[in-house]
């Protein structure tokens, strides 16, 4: 059944080809449904599947690993495959309560789906350049969503997007080129056995090269300013599937190679590696404190929290990456759920800056619950996923005493926890403001949302039960997976527990691809 | 001719890096055409030169001595082929932005929402936003 491997890249394919030559809006959105419960499925049978047979690995067209392309499913890359088929499948039910005619017009379906190849591949893949290829994908989708439609504020935002993902392409092509000089290899498993004949000096070089084009990806320090300038531009079905995936690849990525080739020189590479989660996790929160409009604030704390999985790589303990591990999956669904909310706080107040929005709970109690809930979650209050995760991750830094990046992990929840109740605060126990924002305040702050900059107006949802359906039951399904996680950790934590062990060892993922014989 | 290749690729990325940081977008676009070029040589160079045959099987069976790496030949296609979908789609979205923003200098595009004012943290929000003559609730 190694088939099963491939399928998570043929089903989004599949599905962005269809929405292609099927040029009916309704059947796309429902075909694009369809393609992310297709998907999330056939996530689930190949962590079944990784669960029952261990690693597994397909060689394409039967050309044996190293010459040919590997696909490798472990733990790990499952897990993270099973969690995207979550988010896309979150973002197509609210997508279907969007009346974007516009982008949808402009294939924003099909694009999506291309997107998911990206990223799955990037998950599955064996092999370094393969991964190049991947990632480029998934970017070359991601730039044509994040400026479809063409606003203003997703063009300026694009502009930046793109120039820091092509350095970053480039980056990461030279640096596996210089690796491909250096070993005569780029299988990962092929790789992560000839590491060793290589100078440590130019190994070390190369692994920071490698930070570098991964670390630009996560958007981790000091590479971040890019991301808080692109991804509140785009409509929220846009952003939060950037937010929920594109910087989770990078994450993948750097665990990845971490664990699985450079590891000759931990006290360097890994020491340089928790100094960088450390600052992005302050910078980050401290920079979201200071920010006045929803989804930028979402976005620094989207920032900030690629630290906590850093730490966990940094520390380098079966517990530490643990935590790593199952703060990533923990992470793309809180963060999802929050950037849906809030577009739909955005719909419903037809801005997102703080000062200018309020009295939601008063008019829609409920919504309060919804985003109080992921919101309690990311700061990491107990009976939620991100508790456990944090726990994790704090128990590790203290076994490994590591005590100042505890610290500032610890820290950092608390301001996490301010910085989402200002949020709470403004958008739903303040009044509403009694006049409409003035014009002053409303004219310089571009929306996005239309092509002419202007502000945006709120739009009514209607009293039907389907459209508040579809657009709340995504955001209630992605909080209840949370609390479900946080309530019930065990099984999730074992298999995170499991991928961790599988990344110390490299030596059975290696023996899966390249066979028994070595 | 490794040595002297491996001077003009370093040269290549100080030239393209530079461009690449300066904020005009057509700048940043040549520099990015230099640099991938200069990324393709490097790929091109880290597998060796100095082979002259090329890596094919004769009709009588035998393989002409030393044979070219023919891997870095592959990843270097491949890597042409998305270079170029990136300048195209690059020289589209700036001259899209062009003619939007009417600007090509990345330093004049704002942030999104960079200037949204920032929530009080004490009880009572800042005074400018209310009207004045909103009634004193003493």
């Amino acid at each position: 059944m190694s088939w099963l491997i491939v399928l998570p890249l043929l089903i989004p394919l599949s599905t962005a080809i269809l929405c292609l030559v099927i040029p009916k809006r309704a059947v796309q959105r429902y075909l694009s449904l369809t393609g992310a419960i297709a998907l999330l499925a056939a996530a689930l049978a190949l962590l079944n599947q990784v669960g029952q047979r261990g690693i597994s690995a397909v060689q394409i067209s039967n050309w044996q690993a190293p010459f040919g392309i590997t696909f490798v499913a472990d733990h790990f890359s499952a897990l993270m495959v099973v969690v995207t088929g979550v988010v896309a499948l979150a973002v197509a039910l609210y997508a279907l309560a969007e009346s974007d005619t516009q982008r949808e017009g402009l294939g924003y379906h099909a694009l999506t789906h291309f997107l998911l190849v990206g990223v799955n591949g990037a998950f599955l893949t064996g092999d370094l350049f393969n991964l190049y290829v991947w990632f480029e994908v998934l970017l070359l989708s991601s730039f044509v969503l994040m400026i479809l439609g063409g606003g203003k504020a997703q063009l300026s935002g694009g502009v930046k997007y793109f120039a820091v993902s092509l350095l970053s392409s480039i980056l990461f092509l030279s640096s596996v080129g210089l690796l491909y000089g250096a070993t005569g290899a780029l299988n990962m498993a092929d790789l992560a056995l000839r590491v060793g004949e290589v100078p440590p000096g130019l190994l070390s070089a190369l692994a920071m090269m490698f930070l570098v084009a991964f670390g630009l990806k996560a958007a981790v320090f000091p590479f971040f300013f890019w991301l808080p300038a692109s991804y509140p531009a785009p409509p929220v079905i846009i952003s939060a599937l950037f937010a929920g995936l594109l910087t989770k690849v990078g994450v993948y990525a750097l665990i990845r190679v971490f664990t699985l080739l450079f590891t000759h020189e931990t006290a360097f590479t890994h020491t340089v590696i928790l100094w960088i989660a450390g600052l992005t996790l302050l910078l980050g929160v401290l920079a979201a404190l200071a920010q006045g409009e929803i989804r930028r604030i979402l976005s620094f704390q989207l920032v900030s929290h690629i630290g906590y999985m850093l730490m966990g790589l940094g520390i380098l303990t079966p517990l530490a990456l643990t935590g790593s591990v199952f703060y990533a999956l923990n992470h793309m669904i809180i963060i999802s759920a929050l950037f849906l909310m809030a577009g739909l706080i955005y719909r419903l107040q037809g801005t997102g800056v703080l000062v200018s929005m309020g009295g939601l709970y008063r008019s829609h109690p409920w919504l309060a619950v919804l985003f109080l809930l992921p919101a309690l979650s990311l700061a990491g209050i107990p009976p939620f996923s991100g508790f456990w995760a944090k726990l994790t991750l704090v128990t590790a830094g203290l076994q490994a005493q590591q005590y100042w990046i505890v610290a500032a992990a610890l820290l950092v929840g608390l301001l996490t926890l301010l910085s989402m109740g200002i949020v709470f605060a403004e958008a739903f126990w303040k009044d509403a403001p009694k006049a409409a924002p003035t014009g002053a305040q409303a004219q310089p702050v571009p929306t996005g949302d239309r092509p002419d900059g202007a502000q945006a107006q709120p739009v009514p949802i209607g009293d039907r039960a389907r459209e508040w359906a579809a657009l709340g039951v995504p955001i209630a399904g992605l909080v209840l997976l949370s609390l479900g996680i946080g309530l019930w950790a065990e099984p999730l934590l074992s298999l995170s527990q499991t991928a961790a062990q599988e990344l110390l060892e490299p030596s059975r993922y290696i023996q899966a691809v390249l066979g028994v014989s070595r | 001719m490794e040595i002297l290749l491996s001077f003009l690729v370093g040269g290549l990325f100080a030239v393209g890096v530079y461009l690449m940081l300066r904020p005009h977008l057509i700048q940043f676009l040549i520099g990015f055409l230099i640099v991938g070029n200069a990324a393709n040589l490097l790929i091109f160079t880290a597998g060796r030169l100095g082979s002259q045959f090329p890596p094919l099987v004769q009709e009588n069976g035998t393989v002409l001595q030393p044979i070219a790496n023919p891997l870095p030949q592959a990843l270097i296609l491949t890597a042409i082929v998305i270079g170029f979908a990136l300048a195209a789609f690059g020289i589209v979205l700036f001259f899209r932005t062009h003619q939007v923003l009417g600007t090509l200098n990345a330093e004049e595009m704002p942030e999104t929402f960079e200037a949204a004012p920032v929530p009080s943290l004490v009880d009572e929000p800042d005074t400018s936003i209310r009207r004045p003559q909103e009634p004193n609730p003493s």
